[in-house]
């Protein structure tokens, strides 16, 4: 069941692909802005590459989240889903993991944005995805809850972010700090920590978020 | 008399007689000197608020497994409450650390655990209003409530983690005796003022979800369609 729903999910993201290049290039757009707010002083640039490039991804992940209920919303599809014999849990965790993964691909792909803009390079690239992976999946789970919600109201635009954002701030300050670790060197090994706070963020979110979605999209 | 109205009045007069203990009969404190005196109010207000954000997450459970609208109004005062309470404290303390830290805002974990909490409460809050059907405002709200509460501690120890220096939590046993009473009062005080408020307003909320909830007044016309 969550395998069709995850397919279903994957394949309506593919044929609407054209969205998420978009969205790119608008977390680009904002990477480029946050560097004419510090200034050309490359040093603190480089210092603060991991929360622009967090900030970045945070603002876009809203626009793809948002976007994510749209087919649910027309001709209302969703007391369609709800008519199937599927469980409210498959759908939320079909529609969680897609987001996940387009969040994650879209955090990939502003990797280089960041290097190049910030001259924030790093050789390890395992650590810089383990990090995305996880801050994402953050992102996600309670993203993809409230927008459940908020995609049938009027004032979608304002209400998922105000709803999600002062949420996210554990996963958010753990993602930056491991980010800022990766980027300029960890001398003294905090990065597990703040990776072990991101998987226990993750962790109760993916568990209570599936949990309470059923109510959410009821009738 | 109504109970909130009685309550209100008793926070009120504790308020009046523990801040006047504070202000003007308690001896000043040696190293903050007359700024400390804000303790006497900003403590009391963070016990309380503490007890007005357990309160709502009580409600949004309870409202979850009961389906009893009358939760959805408490949740509703449990959060407006809240969110005074929350934006009070930041207010307090602000005034209180400029003097002291020389700062306005600092990023401690209580300070900003309970700044996120105040936009978290204002998000629901603003959702509250956006949906017109009340029961799925009701489920949706409690939803978000019970979210938002779990996040709290999180939020803590990660701001925690982050950065400290908020001094130690003022607690009767680590405040000398001479500054008991007028705390005491205080916390009193605002806690029945905060249990009067939420009273109250939960009044207001389920006058207005019942007007909502009554059924629309039949037409004369249709009515005397169905009986021919």
């Amino acid at each position: 069941m969550l395998a069709a729903a995850l397919r279903k999910e994957l394949l309506l993201q593919w044929r609407g692909r054209g969205q998420l290049m978009a969205v790119f290039v608008f977390g680009a757009a904002a990477l480029l802005l946050f560097s004419f707010a510090i200034g050309p002083n490359s040093e603190a640039l480089r210092m603060f590459s991991g929360g622009f490039l967090w900030l970045g991804l945070l603002l876009s992940s809203t626009l793809t989240l948002a976007e994510s209920f749209h087919a649910e919303m027309e001709n209302r599809a969703l007391e369609g889903l709800l008519l199937l014999p599927a469980s409210p849990r498959a759908l939320y965790y079909g529609k969680a993991i897609a987001n996940w993964l387009q969040l994650t691909i879209l955090g990939v792909a502003l990797v280089p944005v960041m290097v190049v803009l910030y001259d924030a390079g790093t050789t390890e690239l395992l650590k810089l995805l383990a990090v995305i992976l996880l801050g994402t999946a953050g992102l996600s789970a309670p993203g993809t809850l409230y927008a459940a919600m908020t995609a049938q109201l009027k004032a979608k635009q304002t209400l998922l972010p105000l709803l999600l954002f002062p949420l996210i701030v554990p996963a958010l300050l753990a993602s930056v700090k491991a980010t800022s670790f990766v980027i300029t060197g960890d001398p003294m090994g905090q990065l597990k920590s703040w990776i072990l706070l991101l998987i226990a963020f993750d962790l109760i979110y993916w568990s209570l978020c599936g949990v309470l979605y059923g109510r959410v999209i009821e009738d | 008399m109504r109970k909130g109205n009685l309550f209100v009045g008793l926070g009120v007069l504790l308020l009046l007689v523990g801040s006047y203990w504070g202000l003007f009969v308690a001896p000043k404190e040696r190293f903050m000197g007359d700024v400390q005196r804000i303790m006497y109010v900003h403590v009391p207000t963070a016990w309380n608020w503490m007890i007005a954000v357990l309160f709502s997450f009580w409600c949004a459970i309870a409202f979850l497994f009961r389906n009893n609208m009358k939760w959805d109004s408490r949740l509703e005062a449990g959060l407006e409450v809240g969110t005074v309470f929350a934006f009070l404290l930041c207010c307090q303390g602000a005034i209180w650390a400029k003097p002291t830290w020389g700062v306005w805002w600092d990023w401690d974990p209580r300070l900003t655990t309970t700044a996120v909490l105040l936009f978290a409460c204002l998000g629901i809050l603003a959702l509250r209003n956006f949906v017109d059907d009340p029961v799925k405002r009701a489920i949706w709200s409690s939803v978000a409530t019970i979210i938002a509460s779990v996040d709290l501690p999180i939020v803590y120890f990660s701001v925690k983690w982050w950065n400290s220096l908020h001094q130690q939590q003022s607690t009767p046993q680590t405040v000398s005796s001479a500054f008991h009473l007028p705390l005491r009062l205080n916390a009193f005080g605002v806690l029945f003022l905060m249990i009067g408020f939420i009273m109250l307003r939960t009044r207001i909320a389920a006058a207005r979800l019942e007007r909502e909830l009554a059924e629309p007044p039949v037409r004369i016309g249709e009515e005397a369609g169905e009986l021919a």
